[in-house]
């Protein structure tokens, strides 16, 4: 196939794992923002709301819920369930690990939080990989057909449709909550500036709370999202992500969410984009010469941020 | 008598891995522990030492090998002066767009190189053989030293089996010496230079950048200089391992687990602290070894067993950041004015 | 009636201690200045009594309760407010959110009293959807005295409020201060133009080293002649 031919058609998936990147860079971006820190466990974030949703599937089905498909979706209610508890689950141990880890060591600084997040990041990794072992684990089997749209030569799977449209809705959602409610506010004042916002009065720890609780919620709908593309997730899964969700970070402007959702978007098309002249083995390494060369020329990203 | 001695045998075998161990972790504590550099890619420079001594010392491609270049069958210290050199650019060529910014970056750029490197390894098969790894990489005069100790061992064939098995490990010791000294030589090199006005000045680079740089100190480049030699240490590190072990490939090098290893033996021994780094290097290698005939004990598959024991490293890790973030041995106080 | 009372004040950052124990006091419905040369400890008082630092030693009493113990929150709840020297507005936010920052702890509705601001300062009714990174210089001191308004605050602490400002502006800020003072809020501010604060207040307390050096009326202050020559600039 001519490379042309080809473009749409990457184009589709680059917005489909741009999607999922942004979910990922977004919470990342917010914990930034406020904790000033880089949270090197986010990627495993990610893999734990995957496997935790995974958890709640087979929970369900061994309660024996019937699976009723949402045609032409391949999944049905008991997923839909397990995404949302999943969410909120992840949210919950983040905000756990924040209270007995990172909450002592914020007075010592920044840099211990790293080396702490580092170790959270392993932490979780091989929770999931005792639990599950390392083979590939699948919410759905069945292989799903997709669907061709014509003269575009486009073809995209109606699971694909559901992750790029529940992508956009939980931006929005995050963009709505941002904006109009007083907690949202205050997490962009805690921000912008966390001790002038401790002058006015805001209680900064439950903002910090909140703020894990929205960008893990995050990450793992963004870690299921990949599952459902996949077909399958696994413990590394966390690890692979990484790097494209700092690169996204990096690129829209650190602390920025609005950056993230933007850098995810050019992460996740480069990366399919890429395909067309160099060989797929080295799709991850885009992630990272993009982030380099933003670093070089423009360290504050496209959108500023910190 | 004999059980003594396999004990023995593999306690040289522990302080092998062990003292490798300890090279890595000095490299590190020159990177974070004098200078605050925030090195989450050690795996990565590890791997580029291992391969670079490789295939400067190792024999030529046989006809099953996919690699086309490599194999000069160099002098070991030539391997290990390339391993070096090889991981010394390459921080350098990191250190340009990131060492001006926060420690993150610099973190997040380490660990993409060390992802890079994973994949060159994995994919470029002309120059690393791909999973199918270098082989017959030649161990350090072990040819003659193995040679006279067989000739011994014929000559005397009434020796107390104990004794044969003990002179019969006798070029591993050899080994762990070579190991050692380089690791005292490495220690000592760092020792010296910390308490020069050098190291004072990456001192003060960790403990206030601006302070440091307000008062006329380039911090760009001694951060550079930092990052290069911890970076060239953990190359050393790295070719040692490929001439002990012999046969290294794309898997050898799990990015994580050493890059982690690494840091939890230097945060637990203490950062900024050379002796430290070295007593945290053997402790927690001791307990890592430990911790596996735990898992054997309790029968878990090989993977299973693994994540159990970086779990119990990783809740080592924050238990240690939380109650004692100085490591065992804490920071040594130098006397020392600022500048 | 005493409001704010700081009484031997010990307090620094980290090992080094800044104030060596300074006394203050501000009664209510006044106007009191505390001046000093740079690094003399004043911003650090402010912070001290706000509970950003932890003295060592000393009380705070404030409305005859001691506060010393007492979170930066709960002194903002009973109507203490601050405006730091710098950093002292949110960028990213509108004004108005920066306003509705303010009245955070509030359960009332914020946008009673936010009309009362843009009374005081009406550029900022014109000004308020917009972010406050692309405000001026004199607007942004407007955005960050009228946040701090936003409680109806007992007393409000200004660190150097015209710091940077032009001539015109440094005036524009003085006379809402006094109009703000006018509608009963006590004011405590710590400024470089010495002079034209000093002659708006009721007393005047000059730090130097992280003690007190002198106290009196502001008008007496003015006319102190070693006053004048050390720290008014002649
Ligand atoms: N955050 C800080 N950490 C350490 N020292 C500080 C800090 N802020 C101020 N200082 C020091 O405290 C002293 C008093 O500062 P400050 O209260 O800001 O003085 P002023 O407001 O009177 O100019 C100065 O020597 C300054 O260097
Ligand atoms: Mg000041």
């Amino acid at each position: 196939m001519s490379l042309l031919s080809r473009l749409p058609q990457l184009v589709i998936y680059g917005i489909i794992s741009g999607s999922i990147i942004s979910l990922g860079a977004i919470g990342l971006s917010l914990t930034y923002g406020i904790l000033n820190f880089s949270n090197f466990a986010h990627g495993d974030i990610m893999a734990l709301g995957a496997f935790l949703a995974l958890a709640f599937l087979l929970l369900l089905r061994g309660l024996g819920m019937s699976e009723n498909i949402f045609y032409p979706l391949s999944f049905g209610l008991p997923m839909v369930i397990s995404f949302l508890l999943a969410m909120a689950a992840t949210a919950g141990i983040a905000i756990f690990i924040d209270r007995i880890l990172y909450s002592r060591l914020r007075k010592t600084g920044p840099v211990t939080l790293l080396v702490a997040a580092v170790g959270v990041a392993f932490f979780l990794r091989n929770i999931i990989q005792f639990i599950w072992g390392p083979q590939p684990q699948y919410y759905i089997k069945e292989i799903q057909i997709a669907w061709k749209i014509p003269f575009l030569g486009i073809r995209i799977k109606p699971d694909e449709i559901f992750i790029i449209i529940v992508a956009a809705l939980l931006v929005v959602f995050l963009h709505l909550f941002l904006q109009k409610t007083r907690m949202g506010k205050a997490m962009r004042a805690s921000a912008d500036n966390i001790t002038l916002a401790r002058v006015c009065g805001i209680n900064t720890e439950r903002v910090i709370m909140w703020t894990w609780g929205i960008g893990t919620a995050l990450a793992a709908a963004g870690g299921i999202l990949a599952g459902i593309e996949n077909k399958f997730i696994t413990p590394n899964f966390g690890w692979d992500m990484l790097l494209p969700i700092f690169a996204a970070v990096i690129l829209g402007g650190v602390g920025s969410p609005y950056g993230a959702l933007l850098g995810g978007m050019v992460i996740g098309l480069s990366g399919e984009l890429s395909t067309l002249f160099i060989s797929t083995a080295y799709k991850p390494a885009v992630a990272f010469i993009i982030m380099v060369v933003m670093l070089l020329i423009r360290p504050r990203g496209i959108l500023g941020g910190k | 008598m004999e059980f003594f001695v396999g004990i023995l045998n593999y306690l040289v075998f522990f302080a092998i891995t062990a003292g490798i161990y300890a090279i890595l972790s000095l490299g590190l504590n020159i990177q974070w522990g004098y200078t605050g550099l925030f090195n989450i890619g050690i795996a990565g420079f590890f791997a580029v030492g291992a391969y670079t001594s490789a295939l400067l010392c190792g024999p030529p491609p046989g006809p099953m090998d996919w690699r086309i270049i490599g194999g000069f069958q160099l002098p070991f210290v030539v391997g290990l002066l390339g391993a070096a050199a090889a991981c010394g650019i390459i921080a350098l060529l990191i250190g340009i767009p990131v060492l001006r910014l926060k420690e993150d970056y610099l973190a997040i750029a380490t660990l993409g190189i060390a992802e890079v490197i994973r994949l060159i390894l994995k994919n470029e098969s002309w120059l690393t053989n791909s999973v199918w790894g270098l082989k017959h990489i030649p161990s350090p005069w072990q040819v003659p030293i193995q040679g006279k100790i067989f000739a011994f061992l014929k000559t005397h064939p009434l020796l107390p089996a104990w004794l044969q098995s003990f002179i019969s490990n006798g070029y591993n010791w050899f080994f762990l010496a070579l190991v050692l000294l380089t690791l005292g030589l490495i220690y000592w090199v760092s020792e010296k230079s910390i308490r020069s006005p050098w190291g004072r000045v990456l001192r003060a680079i960790r403990e206030d950048e601006v302070v440091a740089g307000a008062s006329g100190k380039n911090v760009f480049f001694f951060k550079m200089q930092s990052l290069v030699i911890g970076a060239m240490i953990m190359g050393i590190a790295g070719g040692f391992y490929a001439h002990y072990v012999k046969f290294i490939d794309a898997n050898t090098f799990e990015p994580l687990y050493g890059t982690f290893l690494i840091w939890v033996m230097l945060i637990a021994g203490g950062s900024g602290n050379s002796k430290g780094a070295i007593l945290g290097s053997f402790v927690i290698w001791g307990v890592w070894a430990g911790t596996d005939l735990i898992t054997a004990y309790l029968a878990l598959s090989g993977v299973r067993a693994a994540s159990l024991r970086i779990i119990a490293i990783g809740i080592m890790l924050e238990v240690i950041l939380l109650k004692r973030p100085q490591g065992m041995l804490g920071e040594e106080k130098r006397v020392s004015k600022m500048f | 009636m005493s409001l704010l009372k700081a009484v031997n004040i010990k307090v620094g950052y980290g090992e080094t201690e800044i104030l060596h124990g300074v006394s203050m006091e501000v009664n209510e419905r006044e106007i009191v200045c505390v001046i000093g040369p740079n690094g003399a400890g004043k911003s650090t008082l402010m912070k001290a009594i706000l509970g950003l630092l932890k003295p060592s030693q000393g009380e705070i009493i404030f409305d005859g309760d001691d506060i010393t113990s007492l979170a930066s929150e709960q002194r903002v709840r009973r109507g203490i407010c601050y405006v730091p020297q710098s950093e002292n507005i949110f960028p990213s936010l509108t004004v108005e959110e920066n306003l509705e920052m303010g009245a955070f702890t509030s359960q009332d509705d914020y946008r009673v009293r936010m009309k009362e601001v843009y009374h005081i300062f009406p550029d900022l009714k014109e000004t308020r959807k917009q972010k406050v990174r692309k405000l001026s210089g004199g607007q942004r001191q407007m955005v960050a005295i009228g946040r701090a308004l936003m409680l109806n605050p007992k007393i409000i602490l200004l660190d150097e409020p015209s710091a940077g400002l032009a001539p015109r502006l440094v005036k524009l800020i003085f006379d809402r201060i006094v109009l703000i003072n006018h509608s009963g809020t006590a004011i405590l501010m710590v400024e470089q133009n010495a002079r034209q604060a000093l002659g708006l207040s009721h007393k005047g307390y000059v730090l130097v080293m992280g003690r007190n050096r002198f106290e009196d009326s502001g008008q007496a202050l003015l006319e102190n002649e070693e006053v004048g020559r050390l720290y008014l600039g002649g």
